[in-house]
């Protein structure tokens, strides 16, 4: 056997037998390494896969807070929330874009604007973050989207809310509007790349956002390989941003902004007693619904280009010269230095020389004598070119400032300018020339270099109402004590005198606003009109006769303005309006202005004599 | 198993006895194994019979039928055409080659009226068929002599290379290791399995260099799947989260997230064990493992008492394709062999690669219940 083992063939059968048995063998071993390995995945690394499961399956995806409300000092919501049915695209989970929006054009129709947008988006933003197809759908379209959208893959429906101003337009220059944060304002901050979210891009929501934004819950969603949500795991609900409620009465503000009609105005209602902004209305506007989804690149340039400036927040972003509005604060400058007291007459032949110029008053025949109550009331030119050049720039400047004019009041709308009360040494600073004596008498009647917002000519009335230095302010939730306004030290006399001049104003027959005086019993109001040249008018026009403010394009008419307070005794309302190339301020102004007072007067009636405290709001409706 | 007697041509049991006297227990264990698939494929389809479980289960069914149809056949009779059976289905394999070049592209099948024919799958059984019946032929000495490798090799390497033409890699590996294992088991010359190996081995620095880049990207794709996620790496890291996420006790039946959440791809064929073992856990994956190996190494035993040489080979070979088929798929979901098309027997879903496997083992229930027939070297009727 030991020697001849190679040439003793075993049988078949013992070979095979031997060979299967190897063979099993082999198998065995084989089948053990599949076991090992079993083994090894799933016990030694059990943990890691599992981690990895979960990581793949459940999608972490934040809750977008809903936006707090903005209401009114009476709780009328003036900025809610409504449910958005929406559609998503998701770049990275379609295989082509085009065919993608090809098919959904068939469910939703989609514009060549629409589509250059939504290509736009997707080449600005990373492939995995949604961009809006639509928004705004109605439930018809959304059902059927609904229906349709697991055959369009990278396209997803959503539910979500979006900000609703029932009232447009009429409060579009206070309340601003939302938008989608751009890079910029995004930053790394995942709260704001959640599909959908939207922060304050200008006004109250601007200002605001933080307050308004609350703090977003996230939810725990098992997803499937598409991304398709599965079902919710976990929830952690978002926190609401906060309710604002701003000093705005919505019926006033309503009522203001409608009585504006086609003109391009501001009207500013402040109380006199604490500074509340009672009504901001800037007109012409836009509708700040319209800047939920992003506007339209051809709307924002109509916008951009009317020449009656929609998008210009003009109470405060708008300068005006204060024209004869002014002329309270000449008088008061002349008063307060002892220069004149209210008894001081001048005389009035419709003409003042100074060296070789001509100053003229706005009646060609002239006023004849006057004291300081007759010059309000009638609004001569001369009496203020009088006596401010008796007082001087200086003096006239340091009490605009005191009544809030060429400063920011900061009431918390974004861009608000400055206005300008000039100064000998601010020309100096400026321009590096002296000051002329001419200038003063410019400026002494609200022309020339002095600008002021019309915001800052609401705030100098209600000062000059109530004798206080009132700062105005449009939010009422975050002021919690009222603390009084300190008194401005002005002698009572004084005061008196020029209010009574602005009492003659709308109340003496032949006074410049008689025409726009309060005729309903028991209401009653002061003023004073103003008219703003918008360009100086030339030696030769005026030799030619001045044309009239209808026979001129409209750019080139003189604004219109007129400011006031009512009722007469105990003054609590003080308006402003500013009306852009209106003509005249007795004729265009000062109806509007008496409308409005009327209106916060008689609303007055019938309502709460304490107003709801922020805390204790309406209940949140979701619907709205 | 009854002791029944040497069986001479032309003597055969009634076809009631032979049913009797079938070996039960494979066929029993085979059950076993499909109705556990076919709770799966419930579990795959959320915990539904449709689409899969019910059709599959309709196909085991009429497949045993046709296995044990084929069983009750002398082994004589499916000795007698193996070599026609092989040149026939060669002749498919070519005909789908040139199908395949009509139709512009790869093409594994042959549509003849209402039967999708696949070719390779017939090709499967053919091999071992014909291999065992030129072995029975053969003396010990002639079986170790390397003139006689010519012949075996030739009837492997030519369906081999016409499936790899398709492409179907999975079937070529399968063909090439089951003609191996029963040129191994007929006695062929260890060094030459040895120095086969070896030079194999030798070859891949050379081979590598003739691949196109598709190709290598596979290949290393498949010794790192992290190298690309997104692409052909994520099957085998979706299929490794699933199943090593699925511990010692899994998810719970139907409960398995990757694959009901659709992570997991071709989750009720190719992949449907990465299911099983993120839903059963360890303890599920090793029940099934267990089943295979009871059914392998219990019909492996069987064949080893098998008289005639054809008989034995017969059996063994197609028991050796069955346990490539667990050993290839369960590997490949695990990641320790390259993603190719290979089912999970009697658990993936799909008509072929049951009725395959069913004929296979309705040829070696023909050859454990005729094991006493004494079949003569010259062939079945000599």
């Amino acid at each position: 056997m030991m020697v001849g083992r190679k040439r003793v063939r075993p049988d078949r059968y013992k070979v095979f037998t031997r060979r299967a048995l190897l063979l099993g063998g082999i198998q065995g071993a084989l089948l053990s390494t599949l076991v090992a390995r079993l083994y090894h995945l799933q016990v030694v690394e059990n943990k890691k896969y599992q981690m990895l499961s979960d990581e793949n399956r459940i999608s972490v995806r934040l809750l977008a807070p809903p936006r707090g409300r903005i209401t009114d000092r009476f709780g009328q919501v003036m900025a809610a929330n409504r449910a958005d049915y929406r559609a998503f695209l998701i770049p990275e989970q379609t295989e082509n874009i085009d065919v993608t929006l090809n098919a959904i054009s068939r469910i939703l129709p989609l514009t060549l604007d629409d589509r250059a947008r939504i290509e736009e988006t997707v080449k600005k933003q990373r492939s995995f973050m949604p961009v809006t197809i639509a928004g705004n759908l109605s439930w018809d379209n959304f059902a059927k989207l609904n229906m349709e959208f697991p055959d369009l893959p990278g396209i997803q429906p959503d539910v979500g809310t979006t900000r609703f101003y029932p009232y447009g337009a009429r409060l579009a220059h206070v309340l601003g509007y939302v938008g989608t944060p751009n890079e910029e304002e995004a930053g790394r901050d995942p709260l704001m790349h959640t599909p959908g979210f939207k922060i304050g891009k200008n006004g109250i929501e601007h200002a605001y956002d933080k307050e308004l934004r609350g703090f977003p819950g996230d939810t725990k969603v098992e997803v499937n390989a598409y991304g398709r949500i599965i079902r919710e795991l976990d929830r952690d609900e978002s926190t609401p941003g906060r309710d604002l409620q701003l000093t705005l009465d919505l019926e006033l503000q309503k009522f203001a902004a409608e009585r504006i009609a086609t003109e391009s105005a501001s009207v500013v209602v402040m109380d006199v007693t604490n500074g509340d902004i009672l009504a901001y209305a800037s007109m012409p506007a836009y509708d700040p619904n319209d800047f939920n989804v992003g506007i339209r690149q051809a709307a924002w340039n109509m916008l951009l280009n009317d020449e009656r400036h929609p998008l210009v927040n003009k109470p405060i972003g708008g300068t005006y010269p204060p024209g004869s509005t002014f002329k309270m604060i000449t008088a008061l400058a002349a008063l307060e230095a002892g220069i004149i007291t209210p008894d001081f007459r001048a005389t009035c032949t419709g003409k003042r020389f100074l060296g070789n110029h001509i100053f003229h008053c706005w009646r060609k025949q002239g006023h004849g004598t006057l004291n300081l109550v007759d010059a309000i009331c009638h609004s001569c030119d001369i009496y203020f070119y009088d006596i401010a050049e008796r007082v001087g720039i200086d003096k006239i400047a340091e009490m605009g400032k005191r009544f809030g004019l060429g400063t920011r009041h900061n009431i918390g709308l974004p861009h608000e300018r400055e206005g300008l009360m000039p100064t000998i040494a601010w020309k100096k600073k400026r321009y590096r020339a002296g000051w002329l004596r001419g200038e003063t008498l410019v400026a002494g009647i609200g022309q020339g270099y002095v600008l002021t917002t019309p915001l800052q000519l609401a705030v100098m009335t209600a000062r000059l109402a109530g004798g206080r230095a009132v700062n105005p302010r449009l939010v009422r939730s975050l002021i919690d004590a009222q603390t009084e306004a300190p008194e401005l030290a002005i002698s009572p006399v004084n005061f008196a005198a020029v209010r009574q001049g602005m009492i003659d104003v709308s109340n003496r027959p032949g006074a410049t606003a008689y025409g726009a005086r309060i005729t309903e019993p028991g209401y009653s109001m002061a003023g004073k009109t103003g008219t703003a040249q918008v360009r100086r008018i030339s030696t030769e026009e005026r030799a030619s006769g001045i044309r009239k403010n209808e026979d001129k394009p409209w750019i080139e008419r003189d604004h219109a303005l007129f400011v006031g307070f009512a009722p007469t005794v105990s003054p609590r309302y003080a308006v402003s309006v500013v009306v852009e190339h209106g003509g005249g301020g007795s004729k265009v102004a000062g109806p509007i202005a008496r409308d409005v007072l009327l209106k916060a007067m008689q609303l007055d009636s019938g309502r709460p004599a304490v107003l709801p405290s922020a805390r204790q709001m309406p209940p949140r409706d979701p619907t709205i | 198993m009854p002791d029944v007697a040497v069986e001479l041509k032309g003597q055969d049991r009634s076809w009631h006895a032979k049913i009797r006297d079938l070996n039960w227990i494979i066929i029993g264990l085979i059950t076993v194994i499909a109705t556990y698939g076919f709770a799966v494929l419930f579990s795959v389809a959320g915990g539904h019979l449709d689409p899969w479980a019910d059709r599959q289960i309709m196909r085991f069914v009429i497949g045993t039928v046709i296995m044990i149809a084929i069983a009750i056949v002398n082994l004589r009779y499916w000795m007698a055409i193996a070599y026609p059976l092989y040149f026939v289905t060669l002749l498919l394999l070519v005909a789908v080659e040139i199908a395949g070049e009509i139709g512009m592209g790869a093409q594994r099948w042959l549509d003849i009226g209402p039967i999708r024919l696949q070719p390779s799958e017939i090709m499967k059984i053919a091999l071992v068929l014909v291999l065992a019946r030129y072995y029975h032929g053969l003396t010990t000495s002639d079986a170790a002599r390397v003139k006689s490798l010519f012949i075996p090799l030739a009837l492997i390497f030519v369906p081999v290379a016409l499936v790899m033409k398709q492409p179907d890699l999975g079937t070529a590996m399968l063909l090439t290791a089951t003609g191996a294992a029963v040129m191994f088991l007929a006695g062929v010359r260890m060094w030459i399995f040895l120095s086969a190996i070896g030079s194999a081995v030798a070859c891949v620095p050379i081979a590598w260099r003739f691949l196109r880049d598709y190709q290598k990207d596979r290949i290393l794709t498949f010794l790192d799947p992290e190298r690309d996620p997104l692409g052909s790496g994520y099957h085998i890291m979706q299929s490794k989260i699933a199943l090593g996420s699925g511990g010692t006790f899994g998810k719970g039946f139907m409960l398995g997230t990757q694959a009901q959440l659709n992570f997991l791809p071709e989750k009720q064929t190719d992949f449907i064990f990465t299911m099983l073992s993120e839903e059963l856990g360890l303890v599920g994956a090793l029940a099934l493992l267990l089943l295979y190996v009871a059914l392998i190494g219990y019909s492996m035993l069987a064949a080893l008492s098998i008289k005639s040489h054809f008989g034995r080979l017969l059996a063994s070979g197609i028991i050796f394709t069955f346990f490539l088929y667990v050993f290839i798929n369960m590997a490949m979901v695990m990641g320790l062999v390259p993603v190719v098309g290979v089912p999970l027997p009697l658990i993936s879903y799909g008509g072929s690669a049951m009725l395959t496997l069913l004929v296979g083992f309705g040829l070696v229930l023909s050859a454990v219940l005729h094991r006493n027939t004494i079949i003569p070297r010259g062939g079945p009727f000599a």
